[in-house]
């Protein structure tokens, strides 16, 4: 466990320190062109790149979990408004000897979970409207068991920090190349001669970051490797002491089909499940690709074999 | 002089492995105690929680005395309680009582469809489920502590710091029963 927090305090870093090389060498890059050559204010473009990724590294470290929670529309909830809820992650946060996270709820029907922050003491676990109606108390805790372990192992601080630094570039090279090709074709008519630097620069950036997203996806699934679901599955049991619950809730889980709207590529390796806007088995290729999640079959049979 | 500074290294090492090894034992041993002010946190709060059930119930059912005594005395005896053995009887006693008072409350339809019982149920169900988990993480801390202390060569420091790192008494009571809660029409 303890070589488990410490592998993913490094990787962070490692993420940081990358993404500051790779987005200060996007920017000399682009000064050295637009400037033709002139070192100076190639200089110049590396150090606002620099300026601009180190406060982005910051605030993916500092408020990188109210980013990912506001993008899910998560809403915190009190334990009025969800007792048993508040009741289970607490139950929880005492098994594994750890301060209580705060609750969220996602309104979804899809049941999945996922938990955030950066310290077990800046935590959230937030879990959909689905996952509530469907699930007994018992599959509620092993669900939340689980997250708890991503909580305990710092599982959350990685995948925060990957969601906000690596998801963000994932979510504008998308937005990029859907501009581009709607942008582009409807702006052809009208100005053939007007826009025309301005245009071909963002389109470049586009098509960069669209061609390298399939790199990014890489780095996703290097930094949150499959083997560290099956890891939470198993502590998550160690905090329950009752597999059956977990095997249970992924059975529904596996069995329901209904899309979630919130779903992006920029925090699908959060949840407990990969979500998924167009479910079936014929996932689009561009969905596969970042597909960080073992299949939940081999899931469910590793809980049935304890 | 060279004797000498072997010797001198020998206990500059040995100070700071009994520094270290003290330190360690006074960190696993706070670490069993806080551990068991959670599981006392989740006590009181079932102590609370208890006379507030029996008024609830007492408002559908006044004349089932018998039980609403059976739960007040197990309480009382578990507030009254010392040690770890001693507390864990008693609470089993009123886990076994609250039981027996929930079971009476099923006879009671209108009882039963009451929103201040049924989030009172949710809050005892919960709190017991917070005290096995408060307890599986105590004796963790327990098993961990006790096994440090017998082990050699940290018994050395135990023996010689005389009574400061007892023995810690597991805390057993009954498991609640676990799988999903069959609902008696």
């Amino acid at each position: 466990m303890y070589e488990q927090i410490a592998s993913n305090k490094r990787k962070t870093y490692l993420l940081i320190f990358l993404t500051l090389v790779f987005v200060g060498g996007l920017g000399f890059l682009f000064a050295y062109i637009i400037a033709r050559g002139s070192f100076a204010a190639s200089l110049a473009g590396l150090i606002i790149a620099l300026a601009i990724s180190g406060a982005m590294s910051i605030a993916s470290y500092r408020y990188g979990d109210r980013l990912v929670l506001s993008t899910s529309r998560a809403q915190p909830v009190t334990h009025e408004q969800e007792p048993r809820l508040h009741n289970v992650v607490e139950g929880m946060a005492i098994a594994a000897g750890l301060p209580k996270p705060s609750v969220y709820v996602v309104p979804e029907r899809s049941p999945n979970a996922f938990a955030t922050g950066r310290d077990p003491e800046h935590s959230s676990i937030a879990v959909t409207r689905g996952l509530l109606d469907m699930m007994d108390r018992v599959e509620l805790e092993g669900v939340v068991g689980h997250e708890m372990s991503h909580v305990k192992d710092r599982d959350i601080l990685l995948g925060t920090v990957v969601a906000t630094l690596v998801g963000s570039v994932v979510l504008i090279a998308e937005f990029m190349l859907r501009w581009f090709f709607w942008g582009g074709m409807a702006g052809r008519g009208r100005d053939n001669e007007g826009g025309g630097q301005g245009f071909a620069l963002l389109a470049i950036v586009g098509l960069v970051l669209a061609i390298l997203a399939p790199l990014f996806a890489q780095v996703i699934k290097m930094s949150v490797s499959r083997r560290r679901e099956y890891l939470a599955d198993s502590e998550g049991v160690m905090l329950t002491r009752y597999p059956p619950g977990l095997a249970s809730a992924l059975r529904k889980i596996a069995d329901d089909h209904t899309p979630m709207q919130v779903a992006n590529n920029a925090t699908g390796h959060l949840w407990l499940n990969q979500p998924s806007r167009v479910p079936g088995a014929d996932n689009h290729w561009w969905e596969n690709l970042f597909n960080t999640h073992p299949p939940i079959q081999d899931r469910i049979r590793i809980l049935e074999e304890m | 002089m060279l004797a000498l500074w072997i010797v001198l290294g020998v206990v500059v090492l040995l100070v700071l492995w009994a520094v270290f090894t003290y330190n360690r034992l006074v960190r696993d041993r706070v670490r069993t105690e806080n551990a068991w002010s959670q599981i006392d946190v989740q006590l009181r709060r079932r102590y609370d929680l208890i006379p507030n059930l029996i008024e609830t119930v007492k408002g559908y059912a006044a004349h089932e005395r018998e039980v609403f005594e059976d739960v007040t005395r197990a309480r009382t005896q578990a507030q009254e309680a010392t040690g770890v053995e001693n507390q864990a009887k008693a609470e089993n006693e009123i886990t076994r009582s609250v039981g027996k008072l929930i079971a009476v409350a099923e006879n009671y339809p209108e009882l039963k469809a009451n929103q201040n019982f049924l989030a009172l149920q949710e809050e005892l169900t919960g709190t017991e489920d917070k005290i096995a988990y408060a307890r599986q993480f105590y004796n963790d801390q327990v098993q961990g502590y006790n096994a440090l202390i017998q082990s050699f060569p940290a018994s050395l420091i135990v023996a010689a710091t005389g009574g400061r790192f007892a023995k810690k008494e597991f805390f057993d009571i009954d498991e609640p029963a676990r799988g999903p809660v069959e609902v008696q029409f």
